[in-house]
C-alpha cells in the first residue's frame, strides 16, 4: 500500500492518464492515443523533474478537483488553464508553467481550460498505473490502458509509487499561441472533389462542432461536393487526416481515431500544427492553408527545435 | 507489387497496390507488411495493411518521406517470409434476437432469410485486414447476390459480437461500437482480447474463416462449457 496518493473529489468531464502513446498496433486496430497536445505534455513533465515520457493527467474543459495525501511533492499544470491550490486556510490562484509544492491535505482544483480544450497536470513522481502495450494511455472507446481503460471517476484513489527527490521549483514563460490557419498537405483523394469544393476547402471558414472528442474533430461549414465517389475501399488512416463523408462536412482524425476508414481524404494536417489544432474548442473558426511536403517537413523541424529549446530552458 | 508510393501528409507513406479487391493483391500487401515489420526500421511507428494499400506512418523526428520511400522501394518481399495462416470456425447464432437487419436484407436482396443464411454460412472467407476498431476482421467475399449497402443512418451502438455484412464483406464487432453494417447474427467468441498483449486478435490478415450456425441454447451455454 502506498502512503502517497490522490483522491478524486470531482473527476472533470474527460480526464484520463496519458503518456507518449503506443505504436506498432494500427494493423490490429489500436490507435496511437497518448497526450493530444504533445508540447504541453513534455513541458509539464519537465516542470516537475519527471522523465519526459511519464504519465500525466490530461483533462478537457473542466478538470479534476483532487486532494493529496502523503509527503511533500511538486506539481505543475500546462495549457491555458484556470486552477486553484487550497492549503489549510488559504486558497490561491495557480499559474500554468510554474511548479508548486504541496503537502498532506492540500487540494488542487482545476476549474477549466480557457478558450482551449486540453490541459495537463503532472505530479513530481510516478503514478502506480497498469501499462498495456508499453503505455498507460487510456483509450476509453476500446477500454485499453490504465484505469481499466476508463475515464477517472469520483471517489477514486490514485497511488504514487515514487516521489522525485529533486524538488526544485521551476518556471517558464510560455504562451500558447493561437493560429488562424491550419496548414494542410493535399490528401490522396483530393481530386474526388469538384473545383468548387476544392476552392471552398482552402478559402472558406469552418467551425469546430461540439461533436468533437479524442477520436475526431467534426467541422461545419459550406458543403464540399464530391464528384467521384463518396466511399473508397477502406484503408489505413493516420492522425490529422481530413475525411469528407457524403454529407460534405469534414472530419479530422485525432489521436484515438479508428485505424481504417472508407471516406475520401481531402487533406492531412501538417504535423507542425497538430498540437494547436487539438486545442481549438467548439465554435472556433478554422481556415485551411495548403503547403507542400518539403515546407511541412521544414516547419516541423523548426517547431521541434523550438520545443527542445523550451525544454532545455526549464 | 507496389504500383506507386506517395505521401499521406508529412508523416506517412501511402503504398498503392492497385484498386481491385482480391486475394492476390491483398497477399502482396500482407507480404510487404510482414517483411517491413520484421526489419524494424528505425522511425516507423505503424504499418496498416488494407485490401490494396499499405500505409506506413513514421516519426518525423527520426526519418522522412524521401528516406523511407527509398528504403521501401528497395525491399524484396519475395525473398523473405512465407505467409502462414490459420483456418478458423466461428460459431454464430442467427436467432431473431440477434439478426437485427435480416428483414432489411430480405427486401434489398430479394431473398428469404433461409436463403440468405444458406448463402452466408459454411463458406470460406478470407481475412483481408483487421482494424477500424481493435480486432475487427474484414472478411470476403460474399456472393454477388448477397451484397447490400450500409444502413443509411448508422447505429450508435452495435452490440459486441455482432456479425454483419456490407458489400462483398462480412465483419465481427469485437466490442460495442457505433456502426452501419447489416447485422445477421452474433458470436459468443471473444474475437479481441486486450489482456493477451502478444496475440489480442483471434483472426488475422490472411486467415480463413467459416461461420457455423449454433442455436440460441448453444449460444447461451457457449461460455460455460
Amino acid at each position: 500500500m502506498s502512503n502517497n496518493y490522490l483522491d478524486i473529489i470531482r473527476p472533470g468531464i474527460n480526464t484520463t492518464f496519458q503518456d507518449k502513446g503506443r505504436d506498432h498496433l494500427y494493423h490490429i486496430g489500436i490507435p496511437f492515443s497518448g497526450a493530444m497536445d504533445n508540447r504541453n505534455y513534455l513541458i509539464v513533465n519537465k516542470l516537475v523533474n519527471n522523465n519526459l515520457d511519464s504519465a500525466v493527467i490530461e483533462f478537457a474543459y473542466q478538470g479534476p478537483h483532487i486532494k493529496y495525501s502523503g509527503e511533500k511533492i511538486n506539481f505543475a499544470v500546462t495549457g491555458d488553464v484556470i486552477f486553484s491550490i487550497k492549503k489549510k486556510d488559504t486558497e490561491i490562484e495557480g499559474n500554468c508553467y510554474e511548479s508548486y509544492q504541496i503537502e498532506n491535505g492540500d487540494e488542487i482544483n482545476i476549474i477549466s481550460t480557457n478558450k482551449s480544450v486540453y490541459g495537463y497536470l503532472a505530479l513530481g513522481g510516478e503514478f502506480d498505473l497498469k501499462f498495456q502495450w508499453n503505455s498507460c494511455s487510456i483509450n476509453t472507446k476500446a477500454n485499453i490502458g490504465s484505469n481499466d481503460g476508463k475515464k477517472l471517476d469520483v471517489g477514486q484513489r490514485i497511488n504514487l509509487k515514487k516521489i522525485n527527490s529533486n524538488k526544485d521549483i521551476k518556471k517558464t514563460n510560455y504562451i500558447n499561441t493561437k493560429i488562424e490557419n491550419i496548414r494542410v498537405i493535399k490528401g490522396t483523394n483530393f481530386d474526388y472533389f469538384s473545383e468548387e469544393g476544392k476552392k471552398i476547402f482552402y478559402e472558406k471558414e469552418f467551425t469546430v462542432s461540439k461533436l468533437s472528442d479524442r477520436m475526431g474533430m467534426r467541422l461545419e461549414g459550406p458543403k464540399i461536393d464530391n464528384i467521384v465517389n463518396t466511399n473508397i475501399k477502406s484503408e489505413g488512416l493516420i492522425k490529422g487526416v481530413i475525411q469528407v463523408p457524403a454529407d460534405g462536412n469534414p472530419i479530422i482524425m485525432l489521436s484515438d481515431h479508428g485505424t481504417i476508414g472508407g471516406y475520401p481524404k481531402i487533406g492531412v494536417v501538417a504535423s507542425v500544427d497538430y498540437d494547436r489544432l487539438v486545442q481549438m474548442s467548439p465554435g472556433s473558426k478554422i481556415k485551411f492553408k495548403e503547403i507542400n511536403l518539403s515546407d511541412a517537413e521544414t516547419l516541423f523541424k523548426l517547431y521541434e527545435m523550438e520545443t527542445q529549446n523550451l525544454l532545455s530552458q526549464i | 507489387m507496389i504500383k506507386n508510393i506517395s505521401n499521406l501528409g508529412d508523416a506517412a507513406l501511402y503504398c498503392d497496390f492497385g484498386n481491385e479487391v482480391n486475394k492476390s493483391i491483398n497477399s502482396q500487401v500482407i507480404k510487404y507488411f510482414k517483411t517491413i515489420k520484421e526489419k524494424k526500421f528505425e522511425g516507423i511507428n505503424n504499418l496498416t495493411p488494407s485490401y490494396n494499400k499499405l500505409i506506413i506512418s513514421y516519426d518525423l523526428k527520426k526519418t522522412n518521406f524521401k528516406e523511407l520511400k527509398n528504403y521501401v522501394e528497395n525491399i524484396n518481399p519475395e525473398n523473405s517470409i512465407d505467409i502462414t495462416s490459420k483456418k478458423l470456425e466461428i460459431p454464430v447464432c442467427c436467432h431473431e434476437n440477434f439478426s437485427m437487419d435480416i428483414k432489411r436484407l430480405e427486401e434489398i436482396l430479394k431473398l428469404s432469410k433461409e436463403k440468405i443464411l444458406e448463402n452466408f454460412l459454411n463458406k470460406e472467407y478470407f481475412c483481408y485486414m483487421t482494424g477500424f476498431i481493435a480486432g475487427m476482421p474484414f472478411l470476403g467475399d460474399l456472393d454477388e447476390n448477397m451484397r447490400a449497402q450500409r444502413l443509411e443512418t448508422p447505429r450508435v451502438k452495435v452490440p459486441k459480437g455482432s456479425v454483419a455484412l456490407t458489400e462483398q464483406f462480412a465483419n465481427i464487432y469485437t466490442f460495442e461500437s457505433p456502426g452501419g453494417w447489416n447485422i445477421v447474427g452474433n458470436t459468443p467468441l471473444d474475437v479481441f482480447d486486450s489482456s493477451k498483449e502478444d496475440k489480442p486478435n483471434l483472426i488475422n490478415p490472411g486467415d480463413t474463416v467459416v461461420f457455423k450456425e449454433i442455436t440460441l441454447d448453444q449460444y447461451k451455454n457457449y461460455n460455460e462449457q
